[in-house]
């Protein structure tokens, strides 16, 4: 059929009685897939492919054939690739929190950042971390001098906000942050992290419950989520929020240890001593933050298996994964 | 914290499964990490009853036995124990079975006879060391059921995240309280099985008078003792040893035993030592002088400081407080008068005492977290029972307490509409004093709020904020709605930096260079900022150019064999300058590019894309400083030294364009580098450009080819041509540039189009003509530089 087309109408003719996407003979089979039974559905859609690719060739081969009949100026072989430019990328860390600041935006958050050498008030003190305590162990911390060290979480950037602004305050803080681990599959002494915060008169828990669900069916698609009981010396009540795992679906696999829940980021309400340390009034206003690492999310959407990955830089890394 | 649930099982009724136990704990009180199944390597063994067994005709020592394994077949059993016997149970491994040890049972031939399976001894189950023969099972029992079914080996390890402010936790009570409390449980205390009659030594004589006595009430805010006599030291009972196992432990003799059974059953650490080894009737709890010495427990000599504190006999340290004890007086097989320690130790003294010996005990992670000090009297009667339930003796006397009282615990006023707010949820009063009960706090009403007083082993609940946490979880978190409300929109402006950022990432993308995000460590720079405690010298320093760390990324790309690499950056340095953020490390956000190799993919339509040069790096930069100051005036300065070019934004320097020097293979094309600081000029005000007329009148083009000495730069003569060339003209650009043949050495040729142009009338060629002629006679005159003719 395709062959026999004698002009460039008939073959789009055929062409469209074969593909087109309202009555192509292929596309009616296609229409009819879902409908079989898994198996039959996997086998039957490869076959269908398999035609299709057939198709697609001959009409290309029959589009030169009769481009080089009719055409007057030089010859074209259409199917020769284009000249592209190179493709530049933001590495998928940025890509992630550059989502991550989408679904915000859309809540009336706006970008605040903070420098990454910071004081010991502004990282621990400040924070409610009760000095030579277990909690700072969480922390291992890098120090450039005796009270300046790399900041251990970007949880200093809601001091110096809120020491800045009056409520309602609605903040997002990405940046580096450090910690004095090892270099390994799964520890880097750098990475990203994004840090989130709301404070006004009258934010309560559900909000923050109501907030990061929102966005944890904005960024991983419709799922289910848990909060949890957790530790962290500035907030309180504190929680950790699980997704259904990402891996398995919530089934139970290797990478959830069977607990088909995986960990995405830690929150909290304020507590009212962080409150007072910025010098506002933690009688009147209340407010909930949360802490998350956009690498983590970065290496479970691409199936990355070695956090290293993330900073060898790879042209051939960065390439497979651009967008 | 590594919990046992045959354990928890001893202090609280649990009707459900460990895996419904994890998603209790982890959904009210602390997460958990995981639950193994212990022993499951048993779990192909099954009980098999011997029906007959005769002398192996081959062997002196072999027997051939038939084995009942509940299968509905006899099984041949060639078997070497000389303790078989008929009608007994054993454990039977069929063939087929994996044994602990990963041997895999093969129905093979013994001296002749076939052997369809193994009687197993202890020792070949891991159940101890029993060589000797076969393991006899005596609890009532069927051929065919599951060894792990029959015997009390089986266990579930329940492993709890348990963080910092909870040390409560870090028992199996402290567990069970929390179950009990989300369940609807009571918690009781262990009840153990009836001592077997174990018969204490008689001691020769009354045992030595020891005086106990605090003098570092700093370091220890409670310390009590009690004296044992007349305890044999011996293995412990199997409901001991197998409590010790199931938490990961390693069982040592009764005495030990019991006290890692304090440890771990209730949070409470505690340290026997061998009174004989006690010396000059005294203990005292001091702080150690400074070159003191002891041999603790694990064998280790250690030198110890005033800021320890010990315990010491009247002449040495017997054990650290709190982290580990001494190897003099730890007990051992001979011992038999014991001084039995419960006491707190000051936390932070522990966590500095054993970060600087770097030992870090089950006793020291408790001690360093806070123990219950109120609980110390009553544990430490209920360990002396213990102890002499299962080795026997005495508990002379009474103990004694360095404690004068119990500091109070203060209450605490907890608001239910504070609570409201703060949880946006109304809680009911009743359900708030039922769960805060459940825990071990005491409620009373006053008025409009409750007056709530926590237990003395929550030590982190010290204010209404802490309460309120214990209200929501015990309520249960995902018990609260997730509805969006209303709030009050903020109108905080982005930090002008982030959308500096991300225009100069965008310019980039568009041209095809790749994000990198290396880490900032460096080996070694000028004025670079050290790291007190660097995790490795060749990563001591922090980068005061983002090129410095680029580079060694674009090397590890051509280790890699690839031939283009063009990725940027845009992070922070950490330079000397003063920084707003008050610790004098000063800090800027700098973006910066690295490109190397082909232009552009290779086409078929064309040959060699040629390599990036210095004018693409030039063009990166122009587009780089641009997208970070929009609307500025960007130009690049040639400059001398590293730098080809420093780029300048209205008149301030904000970067550089390098030629990088790298590690590099011979094969590897000139790689460029360009770094602009996104700090370098205040304001970030966007110029709005403002429309100029489109020009409606022709355009009239003259191309000059002048020959340019090399001392003369292309920018003098652009800059005459333009001082001599009048109003209409309208653009100068460079379009060829020639050395060599014909031209003469020192001199090339470059070609400038000169496009003239008036507003309103079209030019004549005259005019343009005479135009030319002036800027040619003002270009000799000037800078002796004349046309091209050839």
């Amino acid at each position: 059929m395709i062959e026999m087309s004698a002009t460039a109408a008939d073959l789009d003719a055929t062409r469209t009685a074969l593909l087109g996407r309202k009555s192509g003979e292929l596309t009616s089979l296609m229409k009819v897939l879902p409908a079989l039974s898994p198996d039959d559905r996997r086998d039957g859609g490869a076959a269908v492919n398999r035609v299709k690719t057939a198709i697609d060739v001959a009409v290309a081969d029959r589009v030169n054939a009769l481009s080089a009949n009719t055409a007057s100026g030089p010859k074209l072989d259409l199917t020769m690739p284009a000249r592209r430019a190179w493709k530049g990328s933001v590495h998928p860390v940025t890509a992630v929190i550059d989502e991550i600041v989408d679904i915000f935006r859309e809540l009336g958050f706006s970008i605040a950042l903070g420098p990454e050498a910071e004081s010991q008030w502004y990282n621990f003190t400040s924070l409610n971390f009760p000095e030579n305590h277990p909690a700072t162990d969480m922390h291992d911390t890098l120090y450039l001098r005796d009270d300046v060290l790399l900041r251990t979480h970007t949880s200093p950037v809601q001091m110096r906000t809120m020491q800045t602004t009056t409520p309602p305050i609605r903040i997002l803080a990405p940046g580096n942050v450090y910690r004095r681990d090892f270099f390994d599959a799964s520890h880097a002494p750098m990475f990203s992290q994004i840090e989130g915060l709301s404070v006004d008169e009258g934010i309560s828990f559900v909000d923050l419950k109501a907030t990061l669900t929102h966005f944890a069916n904005r960024i991983f698609g419709e799922t289910k989520t848990r909060f949890r009981p957790s530790y962290f010396p500035f907030t309180e009540p504190s929680a950790e929020m699980d997704v259904a795992c990402q891996i398995c679906h919530g089934s139970g696999c290797a990478t959830c240890k069977n607990t088909g829940w995986m960990e995405i980021l830690g929150s909290g309400m304020v507590h009212p001593n962080v409150i007072e340390a910025a010098g506002l009034d933690s009688e009147r206003y209340t407010g909930w933050a949360f802490g998350m690492g956009p690498g983590r999310i970065a290496m479970l959407r691409h199936r990355i298996p070695d956090i290293r990955i993330l900073y060898d830089s790879d042209m051939r890394f960065l390439t497979q994964v651009a967008r | 914290m590594n919990a046992s649930y045959k354990w928890l099982q001893d202090f609280v009724d649990i009707d459900m499964s460990p895996r419904d136990l994890r998603d209790l704990l982890t959904a009210r009180c602390a997460t958990v990490d995981d639950v193994v199944i212990l022993r499951e390597d048993l779990a192909g063994i099954i009980v098999g009853r011997v029906v007959e067994a005769a002398h192996h005709p081959n062997s002196d020592h072999l027997w051939l036995t038939k084995v009942d394994a509940g299968d509905g077949v006899i099984h041949d059993v060639v078997c070497g124990a000389p303790n078989v016997s008929v009608g007994t149970l054993y454990p039977f491994a069929p063939v087929g079975t994996v044994l602990p040890g990963g041997l895999k049972l093969e129905k093979r031939k013994i001296r002749g006879t076939v052997s369809e399976g193994m009687l197993c001894s202890a020792r070949e189950l891991g159940l101890g060391t029993d060589h000797e023969g076969i393991l006899a099972i005596e609890t009532p029992a069927e051929p065919g059921q599951r060894l792990l079914d029959v015997m009390p080996v089986g266990d579930t390890r329940i492993i709890v995240d348990v963080l910092p402010n909870r040390p409560d936790l870090l028992s199996h009570e402290g567990l069970a309280r929390e179950i009990a409390a989300a369940s609807g449980r009571e918690l009781h205390r262990p009840i153990h099985p009836p001592a077997r009659l174990t018969r204490g030594v008689d001691s020769a004589s009354a045992p030595p008078a020891i005086d106990v006595t605090v003098e570092d009430f700093d370091g220890s805010p409670r310390y009590m003792s009690a004296i044992i006599t007349g305890v044999q030291i011996g293995p412990s009972p199997e409901w001991l040893s197998s409590r010790i196992e199931a938490v990961g432990g390693r069982s040592v003799n009764n005495v030990v035993d019991v006290t890692n059974y304090m440890l771990h059953g209730f949070g409470q650490p505690m340290h026997a030592f061998d009174l004989a080894h006690l010396g000059g009737g005294k203990l005292v709890v001091r702080r150690a002088v400074d070159g003191e010495r002891l041999t603790t427990l694990d064998g280790v000599d250690r030198v110890l400081d005033s800021n320890m504190t010990v315990i010491a006999d009247a002449t040495s340290p017997q054990a650290i407080a709190g982290v580990i004890g001494g190897k003099g007086s730890e007990v051992t097989a001979g011992t038999t008068d014991l001084l039995l320690e419960a006491a707190a130790f000051n936390p932070a003294r522990v966590r500095a005492t054993r970060r600087k010996l770097n030992v870090s005990t089950d006793a020291s992670y408790r001690f360093e977290r806070g123990v219950d000090v109120a609980a110390i009297p009553s544990l430490l009667a209920y360990a002396a029972e213990l102890i002499v339930r299962v080795a026997g003796g005495r508990v002379v006397g009474s103990p004694t307490d360095s404690s004068v009282e119990t500091p109070a615990v203060a209450p605490l006023t907890l608001r239910p509409a504070r609570v409201a707010t703060v949880l946006g949820e109304r809680i009911d009063i009743a359900e708030i004093v039922a769960n805060l009960t459940g825990i071990g706090f005491t409620v009373a009403q006053t008025g409009d709020s409750l007056s709530v007083t926590p237990a003395s082993f929550r030590q982190d609940v010290t204010g209404e904020a802490e309460l309120i946490e214990e209200v929501a979880r015990l309520h249960g978190y995902d018990n609260f709605p997730s509805e969006l409300r209303a709030y009050r929109p903020a109108v905080r402006r982005d930090a002008p930096l982030h959308g500096a950022s991300s225009r100069v990432r965008a310019a980039l993308v568009a041209v095809g260079v790749l994000e990198a995000r290396p880490m900032p460590f460096v080996r070694t720079g000028i004025d670079a900022h050290r790291l007190r405690n660097p995790i490795a010298d060749d990563e001591a320093y922090l980068r005061t150019s983002l090129l410095d760390t680029l580079s060694r990324r674009v090397e590890y790309n051509m280790a890699h064999m690839e031939r283009n690499v063009r990725l940027f950056e845009v992070g922070t340095v950490f330079t000397s300058d003063e920084h707003s953020g008050g610790t004098a490390i000063g800090e800027r956000i700098h973006a910066a590019a690295v490109i190397v190799g082909d232009r552009a993919p290779a086409h078929f339509t064309a040959g060699d894309p040629g390599r990036f040069d210095e004018w693409d790096a030039k063009g990166i930069a122009e587009l780089m400083a641009n997208a970070a100051y929009p609307g500025s005036n960007i130009h690049c300065n040639p400059s001398i030294g590293d730098a080809l070019w420093i780029v300048m934004v209205d008149g301030i320097a904000a970067g550089s364009v390098m030629r990088l020097s790298l590690d590099a293979p011979v094969w590897a094309a000139p790689a460029f580098g360009i770094e602009i600081d996104l700090e370098a000029v205040p304001g970030g005000e966007i110029t709005v450009r403002q429309y100029a007329q489109i020009p409606v009148m022709p355009a009239m083009d003259v191309d000059l080819a002048l020959l340019v000495p090399e001392s003369v730069s292309a920018a003098s003569v652009e800059e005459t041509i333009r001082q001599s060339a009048g109003d209409m003209l309208e653009s100068l650009t460079v379009f060829d540039e020639f050395r060599g043949k014909g031209i003469g050495d020192g001199v090339r040729s470059i070609a400038w189009r000169l496009t003239f142009r008036h507003p309103d009338r079209t030019l004549r060629d005259k005019e343009v003509q005479g135009r030319t002629g002036k800027i040619l006679s003002v270009l000799e005159s000037k800078l002796g530089i004349r046309q091209r003719t050839s």
